[in-house]
């Protein structure tokens, strides 16, 4: 029997992010970044790291930063 | 069938608003309308479907009546003059967000803390909002028992028709008197128009909103001519005055509830004299009779506004008359009850300082 | 197969909230939103907002919500409940509107046991207006109406709105937590799930007071204001169960 690992991913709304960071300042495996672009509204958004293929993929679903997220611009995906 | 009934002016209005539908009250105590909240008390307690507040203030029971109309009742707050101040805030609200409600201002003497005996100095307050912002109150003005019931019934039916809040304007003379009353029959709730704006929880339709809050300048434009638009439409259909003996008049009394009742003696006892005086009464204060007022001007060139207060009402009377006829004016403030012979006096006095009976 | 394990809650619409970066305002309304949702009483809750930056709170929420003025939410509230007493109502106050132009309102709800949830969000200072001292207001915290930071003896000390409500009989169940970590926010969910319980079960009247982030009034970084909740609010305002007598 194989245990797999489930693997996360997020989607953060550029759009939606006001530059806060408190998703930063919690994700446990710093996987969230600031944009180097702002957006409409001026603010330089999160930006998470990985991709979806990628293969080593450290986001667990933890769903921290999405729980912290005062402006719900972050969707959490797992499996 | 019609039964007449000896009952107590503040009584009237409690039984009448109960049969009108009024399931909440709130309300702070505050002579002279202690009998009114007194009575809403045991009126509520007997109804399966009624709440009675005794409020912190009346600030808290004016806030109370915006969230029981908020939730579709027909609910209805009184005070008198101190604490109707306290209440505009949410009066405007409730014009505001057009939610319907039904306001008793027991009138007593003022400014401040005044004394308790009637007066009508808060006619401006009534009659011009109250509270801030461009709006207006309906503000009916009964001046016996039997109008007691009989307005009480129609601002429920104005609250609810125009969703607005509706005054009725009282002084402690009137709750305290007995007279004989015939009481409207109760009501039927379900057979009350439905209000479909009303916050009872989003099941099956979208969240409603009810506020008064509109930033965007151009939308609160819109909100208050929508307002006034409204209260065009209330002048049109709702004004109402009555008058006694002024066919033959040439000398003609404008005034309202207590001083209305005193002044009709006034004029009797001058019609005695062979004066030719009559009374015009206005039944609404707002909307005011201006029409009925500027109609009789043609035949009648003087008017005299008694009022207890130091003029009010004047000066709707003379925006009515827009410069058409004389207008004097007597007054009796700081809650000072004049006796229909002081009236008489001042009648025939003016009278004939006019030469009225010369020609 | 993937699967989405966190999403904008039923009862939250697609809107843009107008909250300055890092406002703990609109992870408020989130946590309302998603306990509404799970106790599934969407369509029988009826919100009332007040005046203060949560005002448009009714532009977001997917319910029927009825605007009060400023501090008079508890009475308001009062008004919808005792009309539809099945209904689930709260009022959404701000430490200025309730604990000073509201206070006798929400202490006398509370003392008759009203059966109404109050949100409470103590962000000690007058948000809206421009970051003025409110009751709350730290000694010594920094604000428009308090050069050199508020000083006890010349602008009276905090007010414990709180623990003077736990004092009332008809209070049932009042706490106070935060939203400045994700274990605080956790914990305040769980308190918003218990005082709407409270309500659903009829016992009386409750109130979370949460401790909630200003950064534009504070003039602090967002992630800096999280940290000054640990460190300096709390010490005035400590996070526990004020008052639970569910029994
Ligand atoms: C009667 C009245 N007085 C004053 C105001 C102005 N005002 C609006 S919100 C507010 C204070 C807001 O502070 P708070 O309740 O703490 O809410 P916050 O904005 O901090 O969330 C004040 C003073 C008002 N709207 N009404
Ligand atoms: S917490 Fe939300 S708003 Fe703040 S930076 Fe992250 S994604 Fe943006
Ligand atoms: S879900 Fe957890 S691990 Fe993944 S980015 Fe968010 S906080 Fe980091
Ligand atoms: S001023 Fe403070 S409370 Fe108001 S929206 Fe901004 S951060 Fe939030
Ligand atoms: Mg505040």
């Amino acid at each position: 029997m194989t245990t797999k690992t489930k693997k996360g991913r997020i989607v953060i709304d550029s759009k939606l992010c006001k530059g806060c960071y408190f998703c930063m300042s919690v994700c446990p495996n710093e996987l969230i970044v600031i944009s180097t672009e702002s957006n409409e509204k001026g603010y330089y958004p999160a930006r998470f790291t990985e991709t979806k293929d990628e293969k080593d993929r450290k986001c667990t679903g933890c769903a921290m930063c999405a729980v912290i997220c005062p402006d719900i611009a972050i969707e959490v995906y797992r499996g | 069938m019609d039964k007449k009934l000896l009952m107590r002016g503040s009584q009237v209005i409690g039984e009448t608003a109960i049969r009108a539908g009024c399931r909440f009250y709130a309300g702070y105590p505050i002579t002279p309308q202690n009998e009114l909240p007194e009575f809403m008390s045991g009126a509520m307690a007997d109804l399966e479907d009624g709440t009675f507040i005794q409020a912190e203030s009346e600030l808290a029971a004016i806030n109370m009546v915006l969230g029981a109309s908020m939730a579709g009742a027909r609910a209805m707050t009184s005070s008198s003059s101190p604490g109707i101040s306290l209440k505009q805030e949410g009066i405007s609200f409730l014009a505001a967000s057009e939610l319907p409600a039904v306001i008793v201002n027991t009138m007593r003497g003022g400014p401040g803390l005044g004394n308790i005996a009637p007066s009508q100095g808060d006619y401006f307050q009534a009659t011009r909002g109250g509270g801030h912002g461009d709006y207006r109150t309906i503000v009916l003005a009964p001046a016996h028992g039997q109008e007691l019931a009989d307005l009480t019934e129609k601002a429920f039916e104005y609250a609810d028709r125009y969703r607005t809040p509706v005054m009725i304007l009282a002084d402690g003379m009137m709750g305290q008197m007995m007279e004989p009353v015939v009481l409207p029959d109760p009501i039927n709730l379900a057979e009350l128009p439905p209000k479909p704006w009303v916050l009872d929880g989003a099941d099956g339709r979208p969240g409603r909103l009810i506020k008064s809050l509109i930033l965007n300048t151009m939308e609160m434009e819109e909100h208050n001519w929508k307002l006034a638009r409204k209260y065009e439409i209330i002048s049109r259909e709702i004004a109402a005055a009555e008058t006694y003996m002024t066919e033959d008049a040439r000398f003609v009394v404008i005034a309202y509830g207590t001083a209305a009742r005193i002044a009709k003696g006034g004029i009797k006892r001058a019609r005695e004299m062979g004066l030719k005086v009559g009374l015009l009464r206005p039944v609404t204060l707002y909307p005011f009779p201006e029409r009925v007022i500027r109609e009789m001007s043609r035949s009648v060139k003087d008017f005299l506004v008694f009022e207890m207060n130091t003029g009010q009402m004047l000066d709707d009377v003379k925006l009515s008359l827009e410069g058409r006829s004389t207008v004097h004016f007597y007054g009796r403030p700081g809650g000072v009850v004049s006796t229909p012979d002081e009236i008489a006096k001042v009648i025939s006095s003016l009278y004939y300082r006019q030469h009225l009976e010369e020609d | 197969m993937e699967k989405v394990v966190f999403k904008r809650p039923k009862y939250m619409k697609k809107a843009p909230f107008h909250y300055c970066p890092g406002c703990g305002h609109s992870i408020i309304h989130r946590l309302m939103a998603e306990v509404i949702e799970e106790l599934g009483i969407g369509e029988k809750t009826i919100g009332v907002p007040p005046a203060g930056c949560a005002v448009l709170a009714y532009d977001y929420f997917d319910i029927d919500m009825g605007e009060a003025p400023h501090g008079r939410g508890a009475a308001l509230a009062t008004g919808v409940k005792r009309i539809l007493p099945d209904r689930i109502v709260f009022s959404y106050q701000g430490d200025g509107d309730i604990a000073a132009i509201g206070t006798a309102e929400t202490i006398h709800a509370a003392n008759r046991g009203e059966n109404i949830t109050v949100i409470f969000v103590n962000n000690s200072c007058y948000g809206m207006t421009g970051g003025q001292m409110a009751p709350t207001t730290l000694l010594g915290q920094n604000s428009t109406t308090t050069p050199g930071g508020r000083d006890k003896d010349r602008d009276g000390a905090p007010i414990d709105l709180s623990e003077m409500l736990a004092i009332t009989r008809g209070a049932v169940y009042i706490e106070r937590t935060a939203v400045n970590s994700i274990k605080n926010i956790r914990k305040t969910k769980k308190a918003i799930t218990k005082a709407f319980k409270v309500q659903m079960a009829g016992l009386g009247f409750s109130l979370i007071e949460i401790l909630s982030p200003c950064p534009t009034n504070w003039k602090m970084s967002p992630v800096d204001a999280c940290k000054w909740i640990d460190e300096d609010v709390m010490q005035t305002f400590p996070l526990k169960v004020i008052k639970d007598e569910t029994g």
